[in-house]
């Protein structure tokens, strides 16, 4: 547990641009040296609502891409969704205005050695992790395949520059408004067979998440996820963002997402099981 | 020279800003942000004689300046917190106040008998706001009885003179009732206050939106409270130091518990906010005390509480 988060600083940021796409925004942040030490699959953690804000938790959102640029300072990328008055009050800020920000926080997803076959899987704007995954990869050697999917077209997140790391994009949405009419499950198992997938990540709802644990179990293929619990800290001292994750001691454990996640590796994830304590989890009674 | 020192029963510390109970982790998550010696103290989440899994998600919700939460107490259990997290508070240089946690009169008994030889700590904070199995689950810190019970069996386990700090829970009808009869039980100190219940509905769902139906509300919402308790125990029992908690964001919040009573305070839920919270209301609380014209922190603890002259 030595070096919790040591890349991680807390700064005064900028923001350099904040631009709508879809139903999100996205919005780049000045950042300074701790750009450099994000990597793929790692979080921030932004103060929202002013000064004599109410709002008295930080938010927490996925990478997008990260800049090092030496010594004029680094940018941050992130996609927000406005969902309540944290998120909604975040987009609403202009160029200029400057924000708390933590960075980079938590897990990163695990890059392989050989170059393999990666299949990348985003629900809404759980894509954004998953560009800056996919150019590792390819620098890697990997073959890179993505899946996008989600409610409507507008909450597809899916930029140019992004689609030209991978080698094939399929994109569904329940309501057909673009590509196939569905959920991201039901072309997994086709992909996952003609392009003969090694390994799967994925990010998006928690939902999405478990049903593809369930297809990658089935087929046998590895499964790294980033989890989305509710953070009250995103750094490791309030305990709210839990989840039981089975060690490789074979006890089961609630675990903080902040710290020893969002990436988890999915077939040690102890799925539907909100609301209640598994059976046996350590420490239950 | 500002002095900045405080005691709480016989202990000694540097400063007067600590870190509240189960809002730090085990010291190692906020070490990266700044160095723990800058502390008064740091308090340990409240340990428990065995491990504790804690109850399930959601365990937070956000509130108007404040959160609830319903952690119940997860952690590692006395004897891997002693082997592992205390040795690397030490480690530190940390001042340590030990916070425990039982579910029955024997449970802080074994406790604080775990606790009576072991080095380096300053003081033992009691948190008697958990559930007694042996009293259909009713809260320890909310009856006189037992909350007189549990800080007795911790008296005549401790030994020695590790101060004992009783911490207690505002939702009762007279904290000061019972802060009289833990401190005749022998508690050195008080650590006032502890989270209040309450609960939110989650409007889409229609059902209470945390897991474990209720929650203790904190935060800046229950900073009144907070003064008030402080207010009231400092004026029944001015000898008894006071360890204040609720809802300190800034130096001035800080100043507000210390007027009223506090001798030293905790920081939490504004550290989820800010990792160096503790820090920025430590350096601000400086500033406050010298501009308001005292030249030491002791002679501000109360100070609300003084007489009105006439000129
Ligand atoms: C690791 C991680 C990565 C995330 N990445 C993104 C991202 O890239 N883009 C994006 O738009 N959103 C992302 N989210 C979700 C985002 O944090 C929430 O939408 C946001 O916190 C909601 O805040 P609010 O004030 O708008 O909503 P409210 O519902 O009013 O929030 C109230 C409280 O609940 C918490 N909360 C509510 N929903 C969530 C949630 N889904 N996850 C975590 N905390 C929640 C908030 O932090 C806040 O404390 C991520 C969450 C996590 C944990
Ligand atoms: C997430 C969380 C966990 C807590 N855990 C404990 C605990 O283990 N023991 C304890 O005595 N108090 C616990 N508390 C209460 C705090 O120590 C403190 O008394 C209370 O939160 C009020 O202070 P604040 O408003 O600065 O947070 C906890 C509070 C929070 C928010
Ligand atoms: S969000 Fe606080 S411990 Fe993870």
């Amino acid at each position: 547990m030595m070096g919790i988060n040591k890349n991680a600083s807390q700064v005064i940021a900028e923001i350099v641009s904040n631009k709508k796409v879809g139903a999100y925004h996205h919005m780049v942040f000045a950042v300074g040296e701790l750009a450099k030490f994000a990597k793929p699959g790692n979080f921030v953690a932004i103060a929202v609502g002013g000064e004599s804000s109410s709002m008295v938790l930080r938010r927490a959102f996925a990478i997008y891409r990260a800049f090092d640029r030496g010594t004029n300072g680094g940018l941050l990328e992130i996609v927000v969704a406005p969902h309540g008055a944290g998120s909604t009050w975040l987009t609403n800020q202009s160029v200029g205005f400057k924000v708390d920000l933590i960075a980079p926080l938590g897990t990163a997803f695990g890059i392989p050695t050989e170059p393999i076959r990666a299949l990348l899987v985003g629900g809404g704007y759980g894509s954004a992790p998953l560009f800056g995954l996919s150019e590792v990869l390819k620098n890697r050697g990997c073959r890179v395949d993505m899946v996008l999917g989600a409610s409507t077209a507008m909450k597809i997140y899916a930029p140019l520059d992004g689609k030209r790391s991978v080698s094939s994009l399929t994109i569904t949405t329940e309501d057909g408004t673009t590509g196939i009419t569905g959920k991201v499950t039901d072309v997994l198992p086709g992909i996952i067979e003609t392009n003969q997938i090694d390994i799967i990540y994925s990010c998006g709802p928690m939902g999405m998440l478990e049903a593809i644990n369930q297809i990658a179990a089935e087929l046998g293929v590895v499964h790294q996820c980033a989890v989305e619990e509710a953070m009250a800290c995103g750094i490791g001292v309030c305990m709210t963002c839990v989840l039981p994750i089975r060690g490789e001691d074979g006890e089961i454990r609630m675990v903080r997402s902040c710290i020893d996640g969002p990436v988890v590796d999915g077939s040690s994830v102890i799925w539907g099981s909100k609301r209640q304590i598994p059976e046996g989890t350590w420490g239950a009674n | 020279m500002f002095n900045f020192r405080t005691s709480l029963g016989q202990a000694e510390f540097e400063n007067p800003i600590f870190t509240a109970s189960g809002c730090a982790g085990s010291g190692k998550e906020l070490a990266q942000f700044f160095d723990l010696t800058e502390l008064g103290a740091v308090v340990t989440k409240s340990i428990m004689l065995k491990a504790r899994s804690g109850r399930a998600t959601p365990r937070m919700a956000e509130t108007p300046s404040g959160m609830l939460n319903s952690i119940g107490l997860q952690g590692p259990g006395i004897d891997l917190f002693l082997e592992k997290d205390i040795p690397w508070l030490r480690e530190q240089g940390a001042r340590i106040v030990v916070s425990i946690a039982g579910e029955s009169v024997e449970d802080y008994a074994i406790l604080a008998r775990k606790l009576r030889a072991v080095q380096g700590i300053s003081a033992l904070e009691v948190n008697i706001s958990c559930p007694n199995v042996e009293n259909r689950g009713q809260v320890f810190a909310c009856q006189p009885a037992t909350a007189r019970a549990a800080i007795e069996a911790v008296r005549r386990n401790i030994g020695g003179d590790l101060p004992i700090i009783a911490k207690l829970t505002p939702d009762v009808t007279s904290i000061v009732e019972i802060a009289e009869e833990v401190v005749a039980a022998g508690a050195d100190a008080l650590a006032l206050i502890n989270t209040v219940l309450g609960m939110v509905i989650d409007i889409n769902t229609m059902r209470p939106k945390l897991a474990g139906k209720t929650g203790g509300l904190s935060g800046p919402a229950i900073r009144p409270i907070a003064v008030r308790a402080i207010y009231q125990v400092h004026e029944a029992l001015p000898n008894v130091k006071i360890l204040g908690m609720g809802g300190v964001a800034s130096g001035r919040d800080a100043l507000e518990l210390i007027l009223a009573g506090a001798s030293a305070v905790s920081v939490g839920t504004a550290t989820f906010g800010n990792p160096t919270a503790v820090i920025k209301i430590k350096e601000e609380l400086q500033n406050e005390l010298i501009a308001h014209g005292f030249d030491s922190l002791r002679e501000a603890v109360g100070y609300a509480h003084r007489k009105e002259v006439n000129l």
